[in-house]
């Protein structure tokens, strides 16, 4: 998903939001390419730069690794099989929850590691990760990872999407 | 209880009548009271009471001071709000010689001690009909472990422990025949037995086992509490019936002026066993454990105890004459006096554990009881609590010297200090008073600060409910020198014993989820990738996961009438507070409750063809109600493949799948 996609997704979420809420602010329309010209009833709007962003949580710095740690991909697959690919596709197809292909491009490391791990207040308090609960209306489960499980889930990300 | 209220019925009705006109409620809630018992929205309690269900076979844990209902731990009932005793996993829990029994009794609890204070590890649950004593585990509020009591009947007398939980102990409220053999019920005197055993309890791991038997003469064990610090190598039990009649027990029961307390030294009996003294003796018992790895129970049938004789075996057992059928046997803080509660007496005798070992020193006895040494009354009597009220039958403990009793005729709490057994203050409950409790109010140290009285007859006391009323508690500050009432509440079943310990002892080692890289039952599916569906004969197993808001597989086809199905359902969640439901149309076993990171087992065994659409029945998330799927079972012989999935794997054999 590019960053017009997601905007576009976030505008139809509002959309959503506001059709359940029955209202919302009167915001101008976050970008002029949205199919409906509707207001947007997010407050936080996101980010300029998602890819940026790196969230809510102890992560600061991720420092990346080159080449890829396979030790840590592997490990990585086998959290992803049992704590993970029930909601998460390794494709771009969108399950309960995005699809990962592609995800390591759409968000800073310091991000995914910040959700992964403190998934409760990434939902209730991070842009982006209330934008994406809009569009999926399933808060992400916290999986219970362990900073070091985290890490490598991210490895196994940078190797689905072809980094090294 | 309810016997109780037999034997007083009359006396009851005059002592009801005449406290209702005299109690005001108004008179005796004072100023203040609100607010010692306002918990607020979103704050915790200080104190876990842990409350025995009585009738209901269950435990119930409440917060205090507010008196919310916490939960209820399924301990010797089966239950069908997280299917313990329904599951296949927990179905053994409740398996006895006798077969699978749904629903038990449940009276008395105990928390596990260490240095005679409590430590918060486990709850210890007795069932009295068939004779069973529970551990439960106190970071999980669940049954671990279930041990049955073969050569007893009536397991009243237990769960009490030790001071440093060497052992629990179970003693039979019904004198049986010891093998249980067919004699006549008139030959009580000859071939009848009392029997107290003494469960070990392993330190680490808490399994229980039984250590030996003790074999009394025939009466009936009914309260008991073993020593602390001075006395802390002995165990005390209260008995009626030493007449050892088997008819009309309210009459004939009642004869003598004194009853015993069982004085038991269980280090001398422990030394016996050592030296091989005892008897080995066949029998059958279960014995259910829980494994928290497996999420399931196994049973495993013991075949053998340890006797021991008192008769033959000197110096183990002595006997303190008791007036008037003596119901609580409690121990004060300091393991020196020791009260004993004769439920048809005007006092309160309260002896004196130092002049009781004097007396055996100097063989100050009365006589003996088959074979049993009996002091002198008077040789080990502290004192006597002179009309305290009508029908003692419980006392705690503050640990500031002074005890509080229970009184079931007279409908009230006595306060009385222990060294001059003189009575401080008295406060009426609401109505007809068994058990109280105070918090550690039967260790080495009390936390005091209230006491709660577990009331039998509430009548008039909340808006009514038909004829079946709730039993209830009252909870009471005590941190003044006078009582006082704060508040009631109703109580699951009948509360009889009942526990309260510091919140601030247990809360922060509670167990949140289950680790599912550490979930060993055999029928786990390690995330969705191993779901599958596995015919073995008329055997179908369904690895089934859920996790918000989908089962994997939720579409199954190629089942067949006749077919026993096993739906083995993981719960992939890792986060706290999210379990999930499962319901199947028709099941008439049960519907499952899994917990984050647990997989539970139902068995289904269709009775017709059709669909049958299964569901989570536990609110998981926004998309909840999207959480279903359908079982297809198709006639015998039909020709239907064995086909399953979640999503694209299924929408891809849509095409083909018409009949």
């Amino acid at each position: 998903m590019n960053k017009r996609n997601l905007l576009a997704v976030a505008i139809s979420a509002s959309m959503l939001l506001m059709y359940s809420c029955g209202g919302g602010n009167n915001e101008k329309p976050v970008t002029d390419e949205t199919p409906n010209p509707q207001p947007a009833a997010t407050t936080e709007a996101p980010a300029a730069d998602a890819s940026a962003a790196k969230g809510v949580g102890k992560f600061k710095t991720v420092e990346l690794t080159h080449p890829l740690d396979e030790k840590m991909v592997k490990a990585g697959q086998s959290i992803y099989d049992v704590k993970c690919s029930s909601c998460h596709k390794t494709t771009d197809e969108k399950l309960v929850g995005p699809g990962w292909k592609g995800v390591t491009d759409r968000r800073a490391p310091e991000w995914i590691m910040n959700f992964v791990t403190n998934t409760d207040e990434m939902l209730d308090k991070d842009a982006e990760a209330k934008a994406l609960m809009e569009v999926c209306m399933v808060r992400m489960p916290n999986q219970n990872l362990k900073d070091d499980e985290a890490r490598s889930v991210l490895e196994f990300m940078r190797k689905n999407d072809g980094k090294n | 209880m309810k016997k109780l209220l037999l034997i007083f019925s009359t006396l009851g009705v005059v002592g009801l009548t005449e406290s209702c006109k005299m109690k005001n409620t108004d008179a005796v809630v004072e100023g203040g009271a609100a607010s010692k018992v306002y918990v607020a929205p979103g704050k915790y309690d200080e104190f876990y009471n842990f409350v025995s269900g009585g009738f209901s076979g269950q435990v119930s844990v409440y917060g205090l001071p507010s008196g919310r209902l916490l939960k209820v731990i399924p301990v010797f009932s089966v239950n069908p709000e997280n299917g313990y005793g329904y599951s296949e996993e927990t179905k053994p829990m409740l398996t006895t010689t006798a077969g699978f029994v749904p629903w038990d009794d449940q009276h008395h609890l105990e928390i596990s001690q260490t240095n005679g204070e409590q430590d918060g590890r486990w709850l210890f649950a007795n069932a009295n009909n068939t004779p069973r004593v529970a551990r439960l585990d106190l970071t999980t509020f669940k049954t671990a472990e279930i041990l049955e009591i073969p050569n007893s009947a009536g397991n009243h007398s237990s769960p009490f422990i030790t001071e440093n939980t060497e052992y629990v102990v179970a003693g039979t409220r019904f004198s049986i025949p010891i093998k249980n053999e067919d004699v006549p019920i008139t030959s009580f005197k000859q071939n009848f037995k009392s029997v107290a055993s003494f469960i070990s309890v392993d330190k680490t791991t808490g399994n229980m086992h039984i250590a030996f038997q003790i074999a009394l003469p025939g009466m009936s064990l009914d309260l008991s509490h073993s020593g602390k610090g001075p006395s802390s190598g002995w165990f005390f039990f209260s008995t009626y019936n030493t007449e050892q009649a088997n008819t009309l027990l309210e009459v004939n029961a009642s004869q003598k002026d004194k009853d015993f307390i069982v004085a038991v030294n269980w280090k001398k009996a422990e030394e016996y066993v050592k030296s091989g003294k005892g008897t080995k003796m066949k029998t059958k018992y279960y014995h259910n454990t829980w494994n928290e790895d497996t999420h399931s129970a196994t049973s495993k049938v013991e075949d053998e105890v340890i006797m021991l004789d008192p008769s033959e075996l000197k110096d183990m057992i002595y006997m303190i004459p008791c007036p008037k059928s003596p119901h609580g046997c409690d121990v004060d803080p300091s393991g020196e006096y020791i009260v004993g509660s004769g439920k048809l007496a005007a006092l309160i005798p309260v002896f004196s554990f130092t002049k009781f070992t004097k007396a055996i020193a100097d063989k100050n006895f009365e006589g003996d009881y088959y074979g049993i040494p009996v002091v002198k009354y008077e040789a080990a009597l502290h004192g006597e609590v002179q009309k305290p009220g009508l029908g003692p039958l419980h006392t705690e403990f503050d640990g500031k010297g002074n005890a509080y009793t229970s009184f079931f005729l007279s409908s009230e709490i006595v306060k009385w200090s222990i060294k001059d057994v003189k009575v401080l203050d008295r406060v009426p409950t609401y109505y007809s008073i068994g058990h109280l409790c105070i918090p550690g109010g039967d260790t080495k140290k009390p936390w005091g600060k209230y006491v709660i009285a577990y009331n039998k007859i509430t009548k008039d006391r909340y808006l009514p409910t038909g004829p079946e009323l709730p039993q209830a508690a009252q909870l009471y500050d005590i941190s003044g020198d006078k009582m006082q009432l704060l508040l009631d509440f109703p109580t699951i079943g009948e509360p009889h014993y009942a526990q309260a310990i510091p919140a601030s002892v247990i809360k922060d080692k509670i167990a949140k989820i289950y680790d599912i890289n550490k979930n060993h039952n055999p029928y786990v599916s390690m995330g969705e990738k191993a779901t599958k569906v596995v015919r073995n004969g008329n055997r179908v197993d369904v690895y089934m996961t859920a996790i918000r808001s989908h089962l994997t597989p939720d579409n199954i086809e190629g089942v067949f009438l006749g077919d026993e199905i096993y739906f083995h359902v993981t719960n992939l969640e890792q986060d706290w507070d999210v379990p999930h439901g499962f319901a199947v149309k028709g099941a008439n076993t049960a519907e499952l409750l899994i917990m984050p990171g647990e997989t539970c087992t139902l068995k289904f065994v269709p009775d017709r063809v059709g669909m049958f659409p299964f569901y989570c029945t536990d609110f998981c998330s926004a998309l909840h109600q999207e959480m279903q799927g359908y079982l297809r079972v198709s006639a015998k012989g039909s020709n239907v493949p064995l086909k399953y999935g979640t999503g694209s794997s299924v929408a891809a054999s849509d095409s083909g799948a018409a009949k």
